[in-house]
């Protein structure tokens, strides 16, 4: 049994004619202390996706197991990169990061605490930052305190949204690094979205396509046969690398062009010959 | 790198002053102190020009009743009368001067001999104190209650009293609307259960709720001599003010951004931790928004309610003042006007004040 299990998943959003089927016949198992990235467009429902594996959303039908177990409610065993930060505008970077750490460790005390806030917050360099709200920082500085808040909890498995899609070159790959550390000393398990097909290759053992939406569904996995650790500047002479990113490269392209098909053909308009009235 | 930390939020407990000090410090920038040397002269120029038009129109209200007073007399009691009339308008006397709009003269020294009332009244009363101190101290030992000044009260006292009776409305309003709100706010079938109720009593005008506490209240303190005016009027108050407090609680309280309930679903808090960690300091912004809006109402109300409830407030003052008739009556209800403006004002900018430290989507301070 896999350590996540996403069993014909179906998400829908709505009710009636206003219903839209987001997530259509998603499977997905993930073994413990595996890395796996998705790739997907741009409103295809990663986000939804993610939510149903961190107990925020319920599927309108299949079932997610974690460890086994059906997921109905949020855990601290899985934690969460959001998207959009999720910071609480009133409360500094050290103290956002506190209210989760004071959570996920109600036993310890509150020196011990804090030191873990220093440690995280220092880990994403924001340590001149600490006592900042979330609107005295760029959008980068956000997110890292967003990935310091969700690592400083110490989650099993960690899940994250596009966590480092607003960070300049140099931050990114630190950060990379930085998850990739946390992820392989413990060996927890990962599960990354991305849209960066680079990053996925350099951080996942895994990487696996969402098609476009509505009722978007998983593509075929392209498994990373790639030693680790993985060295930035050596992966471009990887012939494996190479070989990889050209088939997924050639795989989102493709399913690319077939949705522009696709949208064409939505515009197509029915025949509404009157033949009805007649009948 | 070491660098302290503080996990509480920063203690600047005149972090309030920050914007008056910014205003008040000067810059030596040419620009800045032009544009402001310019809107202070605008302002002084529209207050002159506030008050000539003042009073010219007094003055012609002024010339407009004297002539009619004359030719009244003229009519019906001939030359002699109207002459007599003439010469006593021009001379001054008290006894025949037209009852009109008073000019900003007047006004003025009306606000002087309201200041000059009051130092008279505090003199009065401290020599009452200190001419009964023996007599009260008899009377306390004696178990007897002591005596107290009951004279007239003073300009100065009534504004206080009316400050009184509006904090004390704006504190019941508080008390009440806030947790109502925030109640009300989270549960989605109790916010319908209410919505009758708000929508039906927001409406009500002050007089009626003074009516309403008055039926109440007057049954509660039945046998008791003692005065509840004051007890009638802020709770009306109150009442008659809170319901921008109560809809702006529940709409902060239910409207919280969907990413902080998300947080705080992620990082399970318990309920009364997500309720005071997250919703509530994610509405406070739109509380006092609701806090500001009804001190402003409760001012507002207060008057007509003083009034009524025979409180000896500002508006019970205007009221007799209109009722007296007397020859500076009407100069001393504009001094009330006046004042009683500048303290709405002035409470307006208090909350505002307020309102800004705790609003996190400006910049502190700025
Ligand atoms: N709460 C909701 N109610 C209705 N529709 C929703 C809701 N949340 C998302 N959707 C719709 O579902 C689709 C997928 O949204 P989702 O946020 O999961 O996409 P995404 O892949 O994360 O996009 P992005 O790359 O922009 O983050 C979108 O078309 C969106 O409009
Ligand atoms: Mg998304």
């Amino acid at each position: 049994m896999a350590y996540l299990e996403l069993n014909n998943i179906n998400k829908t959003y709505g009710e009636g004619e206003n219903a839209t089927e987001v997530l259509s016949d998603i499977n997905l198992s993930i073994e413990e202390g595996e890395f796996v990235a998705i790739v997907g467009f741009t409103g295809s429902g990663k986000t939804t996706l993610v939510n149903l594996i961190n107990g925020l959303l319920k599927p309108s039908s299949g079932e997610v197991l974690f460890k086994g177990e059906p997921v109905v409610d949020t855990s601290h065993e899985r934690g969460v990169i959001f998207q959009n930060y999720s910071l609480l505008p009133w409360l500094t970077v050290g103290q956002n990061v506190y209210m989760a750490v004071k959570e996920a460790f109600p036993k310890e005390s509150k020196s011990t605490l804090q030191q873990r806030v220093r440690d995280y917050v220092d880990m994403v360099s924001l340590t001149p930052a600490i006592n900042k709200r979330p609107k005295e920082l760029s959008g980068g500085m956000r997110q890292r305190v967003a990935v310091a808040r969700a690592l400083a909890m110490n989650p099993e498995m960690i899940i994250m949204d596009e966590p480092l899609g607003a960070l300049d070159a140099l931050t990114r790959g630190n950060l990379q690094d930085e998850i990739l550390n946390i992820w392989s000393k413990d060996k927890r398990t990962a599960l990354l979205i991305t849209n960066d097909v680079d990053e996925g290759i350099y951080m996942a053992d895994r990487i696996i396509p969402l098609k476009p939406g509505p009722n978007a569904t998983l593509g075929p996995e392209f498994k990373i046969d790639i030693e680790r650790p993985r060295d930035k500047t050596a992966l471009n002479d990887n012939p494996n690398y190479k070989k990889t990113r050209n088939a997924i490269i050639e795989y989102l392209m493709d399913i690319g062009e077939s949705r522009k098909s696709v949208s064409q053909e939505e515009f197509v308009l029915p025949e509404i010959a009157p033949k009805s009235f007649v009948a | 790198m070491e660098q302290e930390i503080t996990l509480k939020k920063e203690s600047q407990p005149l972090a309030f002053l920050k914007p008056l000090v910014v205003k008040f410090t000067p810059k030596f920038q040419k620009g800045d102190i032009i544009s402001s040397l310019k809107k202070t002269g605008i302002t002084i120029v529209s207050i002159l020009l506030f008050l000539g038009l003042w009073h010219l129109g007094s003055k012609a209200l002024y010339n407009k009743e004297a002539a009619y007073k004359i030719e009244k007399a003229l009519t019906e009691q001939g030359q002699a009368a109207a002459d007599a009339e003439r010469a006593c308008i021009a001379s001054g006397d008290s006894s025949c001067q037209p009852n009109t709009l008073p000019s900003p003269a007047q006004v003025w020294s009306s606000l002087q001999a309201l200041i000059a009332d009051h130092k008279v009244i505090t003199a009065d009363k401290a020599a009452f104190v200190e001419k009964m101190a023996e007599t009260n101290i008899k009377l306390v030992e004696q178990g007897k209650d002591a005596i107290v000044y009951t004279g007239r009260a003073s300009f100065v006292d009534i504004v206080l009293t009316s400050i009184k009776t509006v904090f004390a409305g704006f504190l019941l309003a508080l008390l009440i609307a806030v947790p109502i709100g925030v109640i009300i706010g989270l549960s989605p079938s109790l916010r319908s259960a209410f919505n009758w109720f708000i929508q039906v009593f927001k409406p009500v005008s002050p007089v009626v709720w003074y009516l309403l506490v008055f039926m109440i209240v007057k049954t509660l303190y039945i046998g008791d001599s003692s005065d509840n005016a004051f007890v009638i009027s802020f709770i009306s108050v109150g009442l008659c003010a809170m319901w921008a407090t109560l809809v702006n609680t529940a709409m902060g309280v239910s409207s919280v951004d969907k990413d902080y309930i998300n947080v705080a679903k992620v990082l399970k808090l318990g309920t009364f931790q997500k309720v005071f960690k997250v919703i509530l300091p994610s509405s406070l912004p739109l509380i006092f928004t609701g806090l500001r809006i009804t001190l402003s109402v409760a001012w507002m109300v207060l008057i007509a309610i003083e009034l009524l409830a025979q409180s000896q407030g500002l508006g019970l003052f205007v009221w007799e003042e209109f009722q007296n008739g007397a020859n500076d009556s009407n100069a001393k209800i504009i001094v009330a006007m006046f004042i009683i403006g500048i303290i709405g004002f002035l409470l307006d900018r208090l909350m505002l004040t307020v309102q800004n430290m705790v609003s996190f989507n400006k910049n502190e301070g700025v």
